[in-house]
């Protein structure tokens, strides 16, 4: 029989907020977290336009022989996941004798795999990288790192499935707790924001060059949008069985309550239709809702003229007449990519539970297909208790999370 | 470089590098229990001093360098050789 799976705990170290509290200001004021940053330009940059993050210093929180070993995203991840842990109520005498898992997005280390083989090929001695490179320079290196630093003994694993990573990975850790294999489950998302993490994305001619105007240049699903914007840091979220959460005394926040995924199967960077479409119908189907019980949809939408159109069609064919509101954080956020399926769960669950959704930024004037759906571009305070997340990714990789409001 | 230039050199770094005061390197001192060194550190100190003196400390000569002593007097005779 399948278990049940709630919230019980969540972290975040974003452009909108270095923890809950932060964010949750910023997602009501509706502030956006992107600027514009000269060095992406002097490095030959299309577009200077980032999401604004300060590196935590860790010094004198974690050990050198600890933070040796972690790249920029893992230090986002480390306080991300510090604060769910503690807010879930889990400390180490928990860890200690409980097999906690980690199932963490994460798909690029650019920086850290940069300045290895910049050092290897200037001083032309690898011991010259040090001991931190190969544990910085591999993709599961967030969960390499978290596991240490935390003593996780359960399943331990990084989830790589490009910008729907961190939804892949709370689907993935809800499927295991739902059928007994986990009791406890660390799972979030990780991104990079360093310039090096994304020269070949702006190679492409992904994002927007909307400079002069950098909180304007996010603007999901509006007519006028030109691309997106990489953004990043860190979501965690602690997930667990609603029996033995409730038999600690958890902090019960909501229940998952339906994933669902698909591959499109088609272009590598060209999202379609169909995909995503049969990713949402998985998910209200597993959820077993009625779609007019779900009011509030955390859209993909990118701001990237194509993404959007086709995710505004395949809610439009899902959800036909119903009008939840739709809105994309990424409008405040840019695109977090690795770990934007986590942290859209928790800005989602933050309004939630503080009874608005935050607004669409920059939605000024619907296209054709953006018109069909009921997309606020103010915050719009109203109670909801359930809510849709869909996260899809290059290669056609698709995640949908349905999440439902638990009240203790 | 004169010996006292080179340990003041040295000490200072390692004492950066490796988050420790600089009180505690003390010649007789044994390397890996001050500066908490598992066998990855000692691959950092080894990149370190390799960074700082364009000396090359090899594997087979890593055992040998026990106490912060015999770390001076190998820089020394390689740097002065």
């Amino acid at each position: 029989m399948k278990r049940r799976v709630v919230i019980t705990g969540m972290g975040i170290y974003s452009c909108l907020g270095q923890n809950l509290d932060e964010t949750l200001k910023s997602l009501y004021e509706g502030k956006s977290g992107i600027i514009f940053d000269p060095v992406r330009k002097e490095l030959g940059f299309r577009s200077g336009l980032t999401a604004k993050l300060e590196k935590p210093d860790l010094k004198g929180v974690l050990g050198r022989n600890q933070r040796v070993y972690m790249p920029e995203q893992c230090h986002y991840a480390y306080l991300a996941t510090a604060e769910a842990l503690k807010n879930a109520g889990i400390d180490n005498d928990h860890l200690a004798a409980s097999e906690v898992g980690l199932l963490y997005g994460n798909d690029s280390t650019a920086e850290a795999v940069m300045k290895s083989i910049d050092t290897m090929r200037e001083k032309r001695d690898t011991t010259m990288i040090g001991s931190g490179g190969i544990f910085q320079s591999m993709n599961s290196t967030v969960t390499m790192n978290l596991s240490c630093i935390f003593k996780l003994k359960g399943i331990n694993l990084t989830i790589s499935g490009a910008c729907a990573s961190g939804s892949h990975a709370i689907g993935l850790g809800y499927l295991l707790i739902q059928w007994g294999l986990q009791d406890c489950i660390v799972c979030g998302g990780a991104q990079e924001v360093n310039p090096y993490a994304t020269g070949s994305f702006d190679g492409i001619s992904a994002f927007s060059v909307r400079e002069n105007e950098p909180a304007k240049a996010s603007r999901p699903f509006d007519r006028d949008r030109d691309g997106l914007v990489p953004g990043g840091g860190a979501a965690t979220v602690i997930i667990e069985n609603y029996e033995s959460a409730v038999k600690r005394g958890a902090p019960i926040l909501a229940e998952i309550c339906g994933y669902g995924f698909s591959s499109n199967g088609d272009h590598i960077s060209v999202p379609n239709v169909d995909g995503p479409s049969r990713s949402l119908k998985m998910a209200i189907r597993e959820s077993g809702f009625d779609i007019r019980t779900i009011g509030y949809v955390n859209a993909h939408a990118t701001s990237t003229p194509v993404g959007d159109r086709n995710e505004a069609k395949a809610i439009a064919d899902v959800f036909g007449n119903c009008k939840p509101e739709v809105t994309s954080t990424k409008s405040m956020t840019g695109h977090e990519m690795w770990m934007a399926g986590a942290s859209e769960i928790i800005y989602s669950m933050l309004m939630m539970k503080h009874g608005f959704v935050a607004p669409n930024l920059n939605f000024e004037h619907p296209d054709e297909d953006s018109a069909k759906l009921n997309i606020p571009s103010k915050r719009i305070d109203k109670q909801f208790d359930i809510f849709l997340s869909n996260s899809f990714g290059f290669g056609g990789t698709n995640s949908t999370l349905i999440v439902k409001n638990i009240k203790q | 470089m004169n010996r006292n230039e080179l340990i003041s050199k040295a000490n200072e770094a390692l004492s950066s590098e490796f988050e420790v005061e600089i009180s505690s390197i003390v010649p007789d001192a044994n390397i890996k229990e001050t500066l908490d060194l598992d066998s990855l550190g000692l691959v950092d100190m080894v990149a370190l001093i390799e960074g700082l003196f364009g000396v090359k400390i090899q594997a087979q000569e890593v055992n040998a360098i026990t106490t912060f002593e015999n770390m001076y007097d190998f820089l020394y005779s390689r740097l002065n050789g």
